[in-house]
C-alpha cells in the first residue's frame, strides 16, 4: 500500500503544480480584464460589448487632448453584452456603459443605476450605429441579393443565437421586418422567420461565434453587422457582404451611470461630438445621424468616404439602404416593447412563447 | 479530487471507530471543512437555492421545456457514452504506457494532459477547423450530434489514463507471474488479477470523466452549431436561460445535472467497493 500510496503522490503533485499553475493564471487574466477599483475621481470605467474596444480606445485618447479630458484615466471591461450588463447589475464597477442593446441598459435602469431618463436625449441613449448585412462567400456563389435568397433550399444560414445573444436580435428582427415592413402579414412573417432558421446550419451564442464559424467553412451566409464586416476586413479576416434593400438599423445605447465618476458626463458629449463619431466612422459604424438614422453626413464627421478602410466600396463605405427600418419607426419604440415577448419571450414565468424562440425550436423538430 | 484519494484509500479505512482526532488533526480537520464549505458547498447550495425559489412547478416547468429536456438526453446519453469509451480506451492507454517500451513513449506521456491543459474554447477553435466543412481530413462533423461526441472525448481523455496509471505502475508483476505458474491464463489473470486492482482507479477516472462532460462548453460551442433537438447541450441552455434573466431556470438545470453527476459518482463508487470488497 506504501508503493502505491508514494506514486500517487508523486502524481498528485504533479498536479497540483499544474493546478497552481492554471489558478494563477486565471487570476492573471481575470486581473487583466477587471476594473473593478477604479473610485478615482478622474477615472472613467468603461463596460461595453467587445466591438467597439477600438474605438473607444481612439476615442479616449482624443478626449485627453481636450480640456475636460485632460489628466482622465481610463479603466476599460469588454466582453458579451449581456454578461457586461448583468456583471455590472450585480456590482461591477463602471461610470459609463456602451452594450449593444437597450435591454441591457434597461436592466441596470431596473437595477437603479441608470437614470430612467437616459434615452431622452436628443441622440435617443444612441452612440453607435450599423446595419444588418448578409455575410456571403468570396464571389457570392449562391447568388445572395436579399432575405428571400435565404430561405432557398440547400442555402446554410450561420447567426448568433437570439435566445442566448441578445445582439442577435437584430438579425431576427431585420428578417421579421423585411416581411412586414413591406406589406406582408404577420402569418407571413411566421412563416418567413421558420423558413429562415429552417435553413440555419449553426446557432451560436455571440456574433463573434457566429463569424468564427462561417470563416471555419460552416453555411453559405452569416448574419452580421456591417461594423463587424468591415472592422474584421481592417484586421485581416474579412468577408464579402451583401446589404439587402430592407434591413435594420442596429442602435448601440451608451449611458453614464448614477454615481460615475465626475468626467464621465463630459466623455458622454465627446463620444458623440464630430470627434467621438469619426472614431466611430473609421472603425466601422455608421456615424449617430438623428436626423436621418443611417446615412452619413460626411461634414459632420469631418471625413471623406475614401478615409474608411475595409468596405467593399471604397467610395462608398455605407451605401443608402432602400427601405432602413428603425426600432422607433418601426417596431413600436427603442426599447424593445414592441417586439421582446412578442417575438422572443422565452415561454416561460408567465411570458409568452415567441415567434422567433419557437421558430428555432421548430427547425431542431423538423430535421429529425 | 476527493474521488480519486477514494480511489487510492484502502477498503479497510472504513471500519476505523468514528473518530481518533488529536487535536492538529482537529485544525487539519476544521480547515478542510472551511476550505471546502467556502469553495464548493456554499456556491452549490446557493444554485439549488435558486433553483428552489422557483418552487417545485417552476423547477418542473424548467427541466421538462422540450428542447431543454432534448439538451438534457443529448448531453447526458453523450456523456456515458464517452465515458464508457474512455474506460476501455483509457485502461488501454495506461497498460501502453506502463507495460510497454516504445520509442516516443515520453512525449506521449506528456501529450496526453494536453487536452486538460488547452484552453476549452481553443480547442473548440482546432476541433472546428479539423472537423469542419473546411476539414483537410475530409471529416465533417461540425453541426451534427457527433461533434458533441468528439468534443467530450477529446476533453475527457486523460481521466482515466491519469488515475490508473499510478496504481497499474505498482503493480506487482509477480503476482501475474505466480497466477501464469498456477495455470491461469491471461484473460483470467486479468480478470481476476489485475482488474479488481484497477476498478477503483477506473471508477474514480469514470466518474471525473462523466461529471466533466455534461458540464463541458467551450470545446464544443463551436463545432456543434448548438442546433436545438440536435446538437445542443445543456450548458447552452443553460446560458440562454441566462441571457434571457432566467435565473431560476438556469439554476434549475445547473441543479439536475447536479443530480446526475452525483448519482454516476455514487454508483462508480458503490460498483468500485463491491469490487474491492471481493478482490
Amino acid at each position: 500500500m506504501n508503493r502505491i500510496d508514494e506514486g500517487c503522490r508523486r502524481m498528485k503533485i504533479k498536479r497540483v503544480v499544474a493546478g497552481l499553475s492554471a489558478g494563477v493564471l486565471a487570476l492573471g487574466l481575470a486581473a487583466c480584464g477587471g476594473s473593478s477599483s477604479g473610485d478615482s475621481a478622474e477615472t472613467i470605467s468603461i463596460v461595453g460589448f467587445a466591438v467597439p474596444e477600438a474605438a473607444n480606445k481612439a476615442i479616449a485618447e482624443e478626449f485627453k487632448k481636450t480640456d475636460e479630458g485632460e489628466g482622465v484615466g481610463f479603466k476599460t471591461s469588454y466582453g458579451a453584452s449581456g454578461d457586461q450588463s448583468r456583471a455590472v447589475a450585480d456590482g461591477l464597477k463602471a461610470d459609463y456603459v456602451h452594450l449593444s442593446v437597450a435591454t441591457d441598459v434597461a436592466r441596470l435602469v431596473d437595477a437603479d443605476l441608470v437614470d430612467p431618463a437616459w434615452n431622452q436625449g436628443a441622440n435617443k441613449g444612441i452612440v453607435s450605429t450599423s446595419v444588418v448585412v448578409l455575410g456571403v462567400r468570396e464571389g457570392n456563389p449562391k447568388n445572395i441579393q436579399g432575405w428571400d435568397d435565404l430561405v432557398k433550399p440547400g442555402v446554410g444560414v450561420v447567426t448568433a443565437n437570439p435566445a442566448s445573444s441578445g445582439a442577435a436580435r437584430w438579425n431576427a428582427l431585420a428578417a421579421w421586418g423585411h416581411v412586414t415592413e413591406n406589406g406582408g402579414t404577420e402569418a407571413e412573417a411566421t412563416e418567413f422567420v421558420d423558413q429562415l432558421f429552417a435553413n440555419v446550419v449553426s446557432l451560436t451564442n455571440s456574433g463573434r461565434d457566429a463569424t468564427t464559424s462561417f470563416l471555419q467553412g460552416n453555411g453559405d451566409v452569416l448574419l452580421a453587422y456591417e461594423n463587424e464586416a468591415i472592422l474584421a476586413s481592417q484586421q485581416g479576416e474579412g468577408f464579402d457582404y451583401v446589404i439587402p434593400e430592407t434591413t435594420m438599423l442596429i442602435e448601440n445605447p451608451g449611458a453614464i451611470l448614477k454615481d460615475a465618476s465626475a468626467p464621465s458626463q463630459d466623455w458622454l458629449d465627446f463620444v458623440l461630438s464630430e470627434e467621438g463619431q469619426k472614431q466611430f466612422a473609421l472603425t466601422g459604424f455608421r456615424p449617430v445621424n438623428t436626423a436621418e438614422p443611417g446615412t452619413v453626413d460626411w461634414d459632420a464627421v469631418g471625413l471623406e468616404p475614401g478615409d474608411i478602410e475595409g468596405a467593399p466600396n471604397p467610395e462608398d463605405p455605407f451605401p443608402a439602404v432602400p427601405n432602413l427600418l428603425t426600432l422607433d419607426k418601426n417596431f413600436g419604440g427603442g426599447d424593445w416593447s414592441g417586439v421582446a415577448d412578442k417575438l422572443f419571450g422565452t415561454g416561460e414565468d408567465g411570458q409568452s412563447l415567441g415567434i422567433v424562440t419557437e421558430a428555432i425550436a421548430k427547425s431542431g423538430k423538423a430535421s429529425e | 479530487m476527493s474521488v480519486q484519494i477514494e480511489a487510492v484509500r484502502p477498503a479497510t479505512a472504513r471500519r476505523t471507530p468514528t473518530h481518533n482526532l488529536t487535536r492538529t488533526s482537529g485544525i487539519g480537520l476544521g480547515v478542510t471543512m472551511i476550505w471546502f464549505s467556502l469553495l464548493v458547498l456554499i456556491p452549490l447550495a446557493a444554485v439549488v437555492a435558486t433553483a428552489a425559489a422557483g418552487g417545485w412547478d417552476g423547477f418542473w416547468r424548467a427541466i421538462t421545456n422540450e428542447q431543454t429536456a432534448a439538451a438534457i438526453r443529448v448531453t447526458v446519453t453523450a456523456a456515458f457514452a464517452v465515458t464508457l469509451v474512455n474506460i476501455v480506451i483509457g485502461t488501454m492507454i495506461s497498460w501502453v504506457l506502463v507495460r510497454d517500451r516504445f520509442p516516443g513513449k515520453g512525449l506521449l506521456e506528456l501529450v496526453i494532459d494536453i487536452p486538460f491543459a488547452l484552453p476549452t474554447i481553443v480547442a473548440g477553435l482546432v476541433l472546428l477547423s479539423l472537423y469542419g466543412n473546411d476539414s483537410p481530413l475530409g471529416l465533417h462533423f461540425a453541426n451534427t450530434k457527433w461533434s458533441i461526441y468528439l468534443a467530450f472525448l477529446f476533453v475527457t481523455l486523460p481521466f482515466i489514463v491519469r488515475t490508473v496509471q499510478p496504481v497499474l505502475e505498482e503493480l506487482d508483476q509477480e503476482i501475474e507471474e505466480a497466477a501464469a505458474s498456477l495455470g491461469a491464463s491471461r484473460f483470467t489473470t486479468f480478470r481476476r488479477i489485475i482488474l479488481p486492482a484497477l476498478v477503483p482507479a477506473i471508477a474514480a477516472g469514470a466518474a471525473l470523466s462523466f461529471a466533466r462532460a455534461v458540464g463541458e462548453y467551450g470545446s464544443l460551442v463551436l463545432l456543434s452549431g448548438n442546433l436545438p433537438f440536435e446538437s445542443e447541450v445543456t450548458s447552452v441552455r443553460i446560458l440562454s436561460a441566462i441571457e434571457n434573466d432566467n435565473r431560476a431556470t438556469a439554476a434549475s438545470i445547473a441543479t439536475l445535472l447536479l443530480l446526475i453527476s452525483l448519482l454516476v459518482i455514487v454508483v462508480l463508487d458503490i460498483v468500485q467497493r463491491r469490487v474491492a470488497r471481493r478482490g
